[in-house]
């Protein structure tokens, strides 16, 4: 059955992200995730932790603007040796939050999860089980990447629809002379 | 068996490169220009602010690339760290044809007069090898008119009254000034300073069969997508190509100088782009691969002659590296400073290059070019939270309003502030990469301190809100305006190369880029790099003779 390679790659997402969130249907021909890298549990948490460096106001924050997308692409190109910190961060501050708080991180409370924040920037974290990278670095890699993710160009998969560049006033899109053929051998 | 013979390799096409080439092949020399990167032009512009020469998160748009480049860096423990082109402690400028003028900023700076005399006019400072060069600007003064005649020079340096004197006006104008521009530029002249347009290598008006600039937002870092940008790749190299007399090698990787038993130099040894090896005997050998390339290639052109690498005898080569430690200051200004008229870096000031009571040299003040967003993300003053509603509020509120004045404060130079060959790493090609070790000399943080105080009075005056100053720590230099490490001089047991930039003790081989400056200016160095190149080329074309 071939049915599903002739739906557009947004309907093939749609479809496996329904699939799990229904989380009977279990087809072995979908993928588990709707992400390339990040499985769906650690994109929420990653979610969460992006709403934090960029909170939603009167403009969006950063989950909105797609910086989760952002980075899920990196970890397959640029970013590929960050895989294994990522995995494992993801999982450990999962783990933090829920020996220190009861629940894992997007589900706790705001204040909660700044405090942690906080914690790992500030090298306060106790970092019994960070094998694989320390709290605060980690925190350097989350917040640098949802800087890119926010304010870098849209090409990238983040910055949806050129919001943080609406944000602070420049016009956009910013096509003049030969710039559209910006994909040509990029 | 080798290729046939050619008259000159000029190894790297860069700003030093480019113009020897040239010059060289229009003089009826044939001409063998290698460069390990590609040829990019403005088609190959992006305008990608996470992948360019500058902002190299997602990689080095204009190289090297990370999978085959590496070098090898001591941090602050001692330990060797290997590090790829996009990180920043590698020291990249570029690797591609044009060298790092296909992506940089511009600034086309004459040095001044003191600027080749540190030693005779401030004395020797200890702990530094600060001394002065065996030329005088008035050596450099007619190929400094030439560079900015033959590659193109705008800007308006008249109220300038600390300049070296010049015998030609240039050759272009100014861009018409921005609101920073005329902001900055009546603050200057309230306080008494002389603020005049930055002398730039930049179209303003067609010249050169090339159109002028369209004043986007990105400039430094980025190809020029109207091939306004002036750079040897749109200048002098392909006029080297078209005498007919100059065959330009891309992806061709030098892995060593060739010497015979009599110690002349007889060619070089590199990889193609096919990643074979060749040997291109030459009657001549120029080095023009930046002052950590040049240095990495003579230490690994060893012979029973030379068992230190070429010109090494003394242990100079690849010593004193230097840059810039650019220090100044950030401004927030309480109405929108911001015009969106590239590319941003428009007006300086020369009052504190010399003459600084209790400081040795200075730099010039500019202001910077214009910040994108993601730049302008970690532009934080000290009290403000790098995350969170606080640091969102403050980018919307601020971005438009935001003023940088920076100089490139003169280094002094460091013995162990240098380059060597690393005993294990090799790159993709098996070749012994660089080394980077050494820190920049203490005088550096407080000379730049005192820059970036006067930068913060001119914002001041200017009417900024709030400002904050930014001084470079004492971390290793080198970068874009990389120099120093075959330094200039008449004694060869303390310099590389002479006068003419012929390196000591060998008859056929010069170095003509940055690594030959001793001192690097208050200034970035690139139109001190082409005119030397120019200056060196009429010397070699003068006095070659056929074999």
């Amino acid at each position: 059955m071939s049915w599903y390679k002739n739906l557009s790659r947004r309907q093939f997402i749609q479809l496996g992200a329904a699939a799990v969130t229904a989380g009977g249907v279990s087809c072995h021909r979908l993928s588990p995730s709707p992400w390339r890298f990040l499985t769906v549990a650690e994109a929420r948490t990653l979610a969460a932790v992006c709403d934090q460096f960029i909170p939603p106001d009167h403009d969006p924050g950063a989950d909105w603007a797609r910086v989760v997308n952002f980075i899920d692409i990196q970890l397959c190109g640029p970013y590929l040796p960050l895989q294994k910190s990522y995995r494992h961060g993801l999982l450990s501050l999962d783990r933090t939050a829920r020996a220190q708080f009861g629940r894992l991180f997007a589900s706790l409370a705001p204040e909660q999860q700044i405090s942690l924040l906080r914690a790992m920037e500030t090298n306060a974290l106790a970092e019994d089980g960070w094998t694989e990278i320390s709290p605060s670095a980690f925190f350097e890699l989350l917040l640098s990447h949802t800087m890119q993710g926010y304010y870098g160009d849209p090409r990238h998969g983040g910055n949806r629809d050129h919001v943080s560049w609406k944000m602070v006033g420049l016009s956009y899109p910013p096509v003049r002379g030969r710039q559209p053929y910006a994909q040509k051998n990029s | 068996m080798a290729l046939k013979r050619v008259n000159a390799v000029v190894v790297g096409a860069g700003a030093g490169g480019g113009v020897v080439a040239k010059e060289l092949a229009c003089s009826g020399l044939t001409v063998a220009l290698l460069e390990r990167g590609k040829w990019y032009t403005s088609f190959d512009c992006r305008k990608d602010d996470l992948r360019n020469q500058r902002t190299t998160v997602l990689g080095c748009a204009f190289g090297p690339d990370d999978a085959r480049n590496p070098r090898v860096v001591i941090d602050r423990n001692g330990l060797p760290q290997i590090v790829k082109p996009s990180d920043g402690s590698y020291s990249n400028n570029a690797a591609c044809v044009g060298g790092g003028t296909f992506s940089y900023g511009a600034m086309a700076w004459r040095f001044m007069e003191n600027d080749f005399r540190m030693r005779s006019v401030y004395g020797s400072v200890p702990g530094s090898t600060l001394d002065d060069w065996p030329i005088s600007y008035s050596d450099l003064e007619p190929y400094y008119e030439k560079t900015e005649w033959e590659i193109g020079v705008s800007g308006d340096d008249s109220a300038n009254i600390f300049k070296a004197p010049r015998k030609k006006a240039l050759p272009m104008p100014p861009l018409p000034p921005s609101l920073e521009e005329t902001t900055l530029e009546r603050a200057a002249k309230r306080m008494g300073l002389h603020p005049f347009s930055i002398p730039m290598l930049r179209n303003t008006v067609p010249f050169n069969g090339r159109g002028p600039c369209m004043r986007c937002r990105w400039c430094v870092g980025f190809a020029c997508e109207v091939d306004a940008k002036n750079g040897t790749h749109n200048t002098v190299i392909p006029k080297a190509l078209a005498s007919g007399n100059c065959d330009l090698r891309t992806d061709s990787v030098v892995k060593e100088i060739l010497t015979d038993s009599r110690g002349r130099v007889t060619g070089v040894a590199y990889f193609d782009a096919n990643n074979r090896m060749q040997e291109q005997p030459a009657d001549l050998v120029i080095v023009s691969a930046s002052a950590t390339e040049s240095a990495r290639l003579l230490l690994n052109s060893k012979s029973a002659l030379f068992p230190h690498g070429l010109g090494n005898q003394y242990d100079w080569v690849g010593r004193n590296l230097q840059g810039h430690a650019y220090s100044g200051a950030i401004g927030l200004m309480d109405f929108d400073i911001f015009d969106d008229l590239g590319p941003g870096a428009s007006i300086a000031i020369c009052d504190y290059n010399h003459g600084n009571p209790g400081i040795v040299g200075g730099a010039v003040l500019c202001n910077e070019f214009i910040r994108l967003p993601i730049h302008f993300s970690s532009l934080l003053p000290r009290d403000l939270p790098r995350w969170g509603a606080a640091h969102k509020d403050y980018v919307r509120k601020f971005y438009k309003r935001s003023v940088i004045v920076m100089g490139p404060v003169q280094e002094m130079p460091v013995f162990d502030a240098r380059i060597q060959v690393d005993p294990t790493v090799k790159d993709f090609w098996g070749i012994p990469v660089a080394r980077l070790s050494g820190q920049r000399h203490p005088q550096d943080a407080d000379t730049g301190k005192f820059i970036a105080e006067r930068a913060q009075d001119w914002l001041r005056e200017a009417g900024a809100i709030q400002t904050w100053c930014r001084v470079p720590g004492l971390d290793l230099s080198g970068g874009q305006h990389q120099a120093g490490t075959c330094r200039m001089g008449n004694d060869p047991k303390s310099s590389v190369v002479d006068a003419h930039c012929k390196v000591h003790g060998i008859d056929n081989l010069f170095v003509v880029d940055a690594s030959v400056h001793v001192t690097n200016g208050g200034f970035n160095p690139v139109l001190t790099i082409m005119a030397n190149a120019f200056r060196v080329s009429d010397f070699i074309a003068r006095n070659w003779k056929p074999t």
